[in-house]
């Protein structure tokens, strides 16, 4: 025989030495895969608070899941997880260029959101084009999710039941306030959810006696402050943590009285705390807090399953990752975003995206975050259907200190909500 | 109503205060050496940054910060004006346009790297004076009582001292300064000097009671041109007065009608001074 004959089987056997998982069932238990998830970050800019404590959450999920060995496929193989990010400085004109590298150049297999619901906006667009599942969190504007994309998915309670039960605990708190001061910033997020407020407060019967909106980046809140007719029964609306940070300390230098001061994103970092008195008695919509009563026992009585990690022990583990921070709900969101990736790919058994979508559209279960469901109907397909908000109040603590609890819904208080006194 | 308006025209004229006091940095470069300074706004970022490394690092008083702040502007503005400005002064008005611009992209393009972009905030109140239906906070007040110290000193500086006196001489007619023997070159150097001064205290100025980034200097540099505009290029007291139109209109315009109107009635006057008196209301004939 030529030696000549024998390459074909030389390769073959060759072949078969470097494809080990190809050669034998016995090895391809020891596979490992990394799947690599990106996302952009604002890491610098107005959104620089919110998203580190976003990122935060998440590099805790992926600590935590890679530790046990990852996630297990049908064919046995271990998936790993790594992340790949970059500043997107706030702006939105970053993100879709960055997006499209993440995809592109660094070949990330599933995407998070940014922080905000702009930037989630303008990053959704690109996960759809290039077919590639998106958990957003940190975005809560209801209509990302009326453009029909089929591959983005909601962890935030949408925009329009963010600050409706504000009014339920207005009306629980002082019976008498009949009117209602809006003052919100123009974007996307912050319109849509005092949109449906005023809508929700009319319907009520209360009277919007100011609904104004202020640039984003305004600093200089008294031409709106100055508008709030007195007496007004409560305050309410804001944007993210920068500006209503700003709007609650000119209402308190201001010395505006209502019986409630309700406002977005801000009240619920810990960092507001840092404006001492004038954050004292400010209201606060929350995705999560670490009072939050979700646990499998409350899952079994909803007749759903508990998944993941449990409320204490999140808490616990981002305290003691970050220095003893106090996680907020971007922190939460963060971790259940990743979470949530982790359940549909081992619920799959794949990474592929036509069967993680499948089990993201049927997804519904309790997590240490809350109750995740999604729309799958082709109006609103990813909004986030199966998730509540908590209210919480800053109050003196024992020690005069500024304290977080939660008022509302009166079934998850920690205390009782009190009225805004006179300042 | 009338309530409301007083509130309202209250802040705005405090406010118009330290709003003229930025812009007479930028007209007083203007009318000793007819350049645009398009380093105006981050500058007025530099000085809010100084005040608050001061206030928060060495725990100094943002007020003393402020005049600490203004001090080291002079040395600065030196520095600019000899690498960017000095070598084109002579040169058509685009190239120390020009010349300035980069500057300001140098500023921010180091500023952003170092400091970021995200809102920083002196946390110091100075309680709040209550007056009728007014209530002030007591950061704003001062601001404006700063505002005037400085312009005071600035007026005195400029008609009472021999620096301030060839300042003049150059401004109104450089050959012939010259020819007096007033070394031109120094007074443009010190002209620029106290420009960018006085924008940095401005700067710490506003840091005391806004939130701000390094960006945040671009506001009130847009702010700076139509005050320059409505008081008259190149005139300091001009620049005061414009200030306090400005700050008087963003406490009036609320009033009526939504504030998002403001910048509309603002630029809508800065046109209209173009067009019937274009050297401002302090200006030259």
């Amino acid at each position: 025989m030529k030696p000549g004959k024998w390459y074909p089987v030389i390769i073959l056997v060759a072949l078969g030495l470097l494809l080990p998982g190809a050669a034998s069932p016995v090895l391809a238990a020891g596979k490992t895969k990394t799947v690599v998830i990106g996302f952009t970050a604002s890491k610098t800019g107005k959104f620089n608070v919110e998203a580190t404590r976003q990122i935060n959450g998440l590099h805790l999920w992926m600590e935590q899941v890679n530790a046990k060995g990852g996630v297990k496929l049908a064919d046995g193989t271990m998936v790993k997880f790594a992340d790949k990010y970059y500043d997107d400085e706030s702006k939105k004109g970053r993100v879709q260029e960055l997006y499209t590298k993440l995809i592109s150049a660094d070949k990330a297999d599933f995407l998070i959101s940014p922080y905000s619901s702009p930037l989630a906006d303008a990053s959704a667009v690109i996960a759809q084009q290039y077919n590639k599942i998106m958990i957003t969190t940190g975005a809560a504007s209801d209509s990302t999710y009326k453009k029909g994309f089929t591959l983005v998915y909601q962890t935030y309670t949408p925009a329009s039941r963010y600050l409706t039960g504000a009014v339920d605990l207005l009306g629980k708190l002082n019976p008498s306030a009949k009117t209602l001061a809006i003052v919100h910033e123009k974007d996307k997020f912050s319109t849509d959810v005092v949109n449906a407020l005023k809508a929700y407060a009319i319907s009520k019967g209360y009277k919007i006696a100011l609904f104004e909106g202020y640039d984003s980046g305004t600093t200089d809140f008294a031409p709106f402050i100055n508008k709030i007719p007195q007496p007004v029964g409560a305050i309410m609306g804001g944007g993210h943590f920068a500006d209503t940070t700003t709007l609650a300390k000119q209402l308190y230098e201001k010395k505006i009285n209502a019986s409630m001061i309700a406002l977005l994103v801000a009240p619920p970092e810990p960092k507001f705390a840092e404006l001492g008195d004038a954050c004292i008695s400010v209201v606060g919509s929350s995705q999560w807090e670490p009072a939050a009563k979700y646990s499998p026992e409350s899952a079994k009585k909803l007749g759903m399953e508990y998944f993941g990690i449990s409320v204490a022990d999140f808490t616990k583990s981002y305290q003691a990752k970050y220095n003893g921070e106090t996680p907020s709900y971007h922190s939460a969101g963060g971790y259940v975003a990743g979470l949530l990736l982790q359940k549909a790919i081992e619920q799959a058994g794949s990474t592929d995206t036509a069967k993680v979508k499948a089990v993201l559209d049927g997804m519904n279960l309790m997590t240490f975050y809350g109750v995740i469901k999604f729309d799958t109907t082709p109006k609103a397909h990813g909004l986030q259907v199966g998730h509540d908000m908590v209210y919480i109040q800053w109050q003196k603590g024992k020690d005069g200190k500024p304290v977080k609890q939660v008022v509302w819904p009166e079934a998850a208080a920690t205390a009782s909500a009190f009225v805004c006194p006179a300042r | 109503m009338w309530e409301q308006l007083a509130a309202s025209l209250t802040d705005g004229l405090l406010l118009g205060f330290v709003y003229g006091l930025a812009a007479m940095g930028l007209t007083l470069i203007w009318g000793v050496m007819s350049v645009i300074n398009l380093a105006h706004g981050p500058v007025i970022a530099l000085g809010m940054f100084g005040t608050y490394l001061c206030f928060t690092h060495l725990g100094l008083n943002p007020y003393l910060a402020v005049v600490l702040v203004a001090v080291l502007g002079l040395p600065l503005g030196f520095f600019i004006y000899g690498v960017a400005v000095h070598r084109v002064i002579n040169a058509p008005h685009l190239s120390s346009l020009l010349a300035t611009f980069a500057v300001n992209m140098i500023i921010i393009g180091v500023g952003t790297a170092v400091f970021s972009t995200s809102p920083q905030n002196i946390d110091f109140s100075m309680g709040t004076l209550e007056a009728g239906p007014l209530t002030v906070p007591g950061t704003r007040l001062v601001a404006a009582f700063g505002a005037v110290l400085f312009t005071a000193g600035l007026y005195l500086f400029l008609y009472f001292s021999r620096p301030g006196k060839a300042i003049r001489a150059v401004a109104n007619n450089r050959r012939a300064a010259e020819l007096m023997g007033i070394p031109s070159s120094l007074v443009l150097a010190l002209s620029f000097g106290l420009g960018t001064m006085i924008a940095a205290a401005a700067g710490g100025l506003i840091a005391t009671f806004f939130p701000f980034t390094i960006l945040s200097g671009g506001t009130y540099e847009l702010k700076s041109f139509v005050i320059c505009v409505l008081g008259g290029l190149g005139h300091p007291l001009g620049a005061l007065l414009g200030g306090l139109i400005l700050g008087g209109l963003e406490g009036l315009v609320p009033t009526f009608m939504p504030v998002s109107w403001v910048p509309v009635v603002e630029f809508g006057l800065f046109v209209l001074v173009l067009l019937v008196k274009p050297s401002g209301l302090m200006g030259a004939k």
